[in-house]
């Protein structure tokens, strides 16, 4: 529940309710929603918005999440600028139109307020659903503040809707610490988030049109005649998208700090990394108690830094490995599971980055915030007391941040 | 750095509390941020949240270990769970109680004491023991860390599902004027 004052130009509110003001904002032309926690009270507000005449949306109340997104789908051939929201499950009962959105290369824009993923039973925070989701084609940029959530849903939709783009972005969040974290927020005016997105452009390439009637998604592939090179000109496509989306989310923030004074990091931040000797590196709201936990070990004389990763999807690899590159060992604290390598999905990516660069650096994954848990500015100090201690390449075993009973 | 915890139970209005008076130190220009403990929330259940404020601004967005102040909106769910699990040395107690400051238990580390009788004025005011506004106006009393103003213009600016802005306006006043103060801190010298 927010404490409004928009003649001031702020308002103190939580993450869930800076999603659905950017949203509001963003003049969006239709949503459609299933409540689930914990992005419900994202979707109230939407409603809310609707039923108060502040969002000029339509608004769908679907039976479930593959109705919401194949509401959308409908929507955004129709030409309308879309969103939703949904966390854990919700996400998981929504993955047959997901994994076909990017393809149709719609630029819907969806928030997952992200939630660890089933079993055992779980309503609380975690990167584990959107993780899950990782290899599936959308554009995925993780917040750290609530500040962050308004202006990254704005932006999203100039990332996706970029011709070279046309793809759809989801906006993380995280569970709890930021859906109910409240704190001061910016509103940009109106006008301004005009002049920044424009009207929506989303179906000149693909479009449900009586004036320009067009097969959409048509059967393609097999083993012979046109079908296999179309397939693959569908494929390349999407990877040639997410390549340019890297330009377009640096773009988009750019502008977005031209604009409004807010430029935040788009791809990744380097904090204290300039003269870093060993790092850290972190993903979503766990930053902001992380660069606590920098600033007092700077404070007792370690030359530690941080890089913050804030786009996962397309992986930003130029750019990590420049970052990292020179400065020592690193850690990577991951609030998910990757259950392939034992190890967090953040840190492989890292080392995937990394791949080639000599000499190699000691590395060290971390698994820890799931399900709820806090990642405190404590255990931020001793994941970097353990980092400053390590000395060969590795390999090495996860450590399990909350392993203690 | 000022941090503090609220409990209550569910149905009083804890969360959104916190939620207020981070909006009433952010329109005193400084930095504020509030997180509800997670749970499965329904009436009656024990509820926590927490409130940080400071001159500059805040990044951590974690849970409260070590408060410096405890507000209690409710008189009895001290019996169901430890409030003053991790408190600091010359902290903070803002209770509703009607209970005199002698038949009160006080831990050694809790220097200052604010006394609030919110049940019966709450049950005058709204039919019901939502007390969340009326220790607002406690906190304010007994902390002197926000202005009773500040509070108000963030009621005004806030939606209420259970009850009105007058009434919550009295409420909040009536939390404030109805406070007693305890100060034990030349004792904890000595």
């Amino acid at each position: 529940m927010s404490a409004a004052a928009p003649e001031r130009g702020f308002l103190v509110c939580d993450g869930n309710e800076a999603a659905a003001l950017a949203v509001a904002l963003a003049r969006v032309d239709m949503v459609a929603v299933y409540p689930i926690t914990p992005q419900s009270s994202l979707v109230e507000y939407l409603a809310k918005f609707v039923a108060d005449g502040r969002l000029q949306a339509e608004l769908v109340d679907a039976e479930g999440e593959h109705s919401v997104l194949s509401v959308l789908q409908g929507a955004a051939l129709a030409g309308a600028r879309t969103f939703t929201a949904t966390s854990g499950p919700g996400l998981a009962f929504m993955f047959e139109p997901y994994l076909r959105t990017p393809g149709m290369r719609l630029p819907i824009v969806m928030s997952i307020v992200t939630r660890d993923t089933l079993t055992p039973q779980s309503v609380w925070g975690g990167h584990q659903d959107a993780m899950s989701v990782r290899e599936t084609g959308w554009v995925q940029m993780y917040c750290e503040t609530v500040q962050e959530v308004l202006d990254t849903v704005i932006m999203a939709y100039r990332v996706a809707e970029r011709h070279d783009v046309m793809l759809p972005v989801n906006v993380c969040h995280d569970g709890n610490y930021l859906s109910y974290g409240t704190a001061r927020v910016e509103l940009p005016d109106q006008d301004v988030v005009d002049t920044f997105l424009g009207a929506p452009d989303v179906n000149w390439h693909a479009a449900l049109d009586p004036e320009r009637p067009m097969a959409v998604d048509p059967l393609t592939g097999g083993a012979g005649g046109a079908g296999p090179a179309l397939f693959v000109r569908y494929r390349r496509g999407q990877c040639a998208g997410m390549r340019h989306a890297l330009d377009a989310i640096r773009e988009a923030h750019e502008e977005w700090g031209r604009l409004t004074g807010r430029y935040h990091a788009p791809l990744i931040e380097r904090y204290r990394m300039d003269d870093a000797e060993y790092s850290i590196v972190t993903l979503g709201s766990m930053t902001g108690a992380a660069k606590d936990a920098v600033d007092g070990a700077r404070e007792r004389g370690r030359r530690v830094g941080l890089v913050k990763v804030k786009t996962f999807r397309p992986f930003p690899a130029v750019a990590v490995a420049e970052a990292l590159r020179g400065h020592g060992a690193f850690g990577v604290v991951d609030r998910s599971v990757d259950f392939a390598w034992s190890c967090g999905p953040l840190y492989r990516e890292v080392l995937t980055a990394l791949h080639g660069i000599t000499p190699a650096a000691p590395s060290q994954s971390f698994i820890g915030g799931l399900s709820g848990a806090d990642l405190t500015v404590e255990q931020f100090e001793s994941v970097i007391e353990t980092v400053r201690h390590l000395r060969d390449p590795g390999p090495r075993d996860t450590v399990w941040l909350n392993a203690q009973e | 750095m000022y941090e503090m915890r609220l409990h209550g139970r569910g149905g009083q209005g804890t969360v959104l509390a916190a939620t207020i008076l981070a909006a009433a130190i952010v329109a005193e220009e400084k930095f504020a941020v509030a997180i509800p403990s997670f749970g499965f929330e329904r009436r009656g259940a024990p509820v926590a949240a927490y409130v940080r404020m400071d001159t500059r601004e805040i990044r951590r967005m974690t849970n409260i270990y070590r408060p410096d102040c405890i507000c209690c909106i409710d008189p009895t769910v001290s019996g169901s769970i430890d409030i003053f699990d991790g408190i600091r040395p010359g902290s903070t107690l803002v209770q509703a109680t009607g209970k005199t400051i002698d038949e009160l238990r006080r831990p050694q580390t809790v220097t200052t004491v604010g006394l609030c009788d919110a049940v019966p004025i709450a049950l005058a005011l709204f039919g019901r023991a939502i007390t969340n506004t009326i220790m607002l106006g406690a906190f304010a009393r007994t902390t002197g860390l926000v202005a009773l103003g500040s509070l108000e213009r963030a009621l005004e600016e806030s939606e209420f599902r259970d009850a009105g802005l007058e009434q919550n306006m009295r409420a909040l006043r009536r939390g404030y004027e109805e406070t007693v103060v305890h100060d034990f801190s030349s004792e904890a010298a000595a």
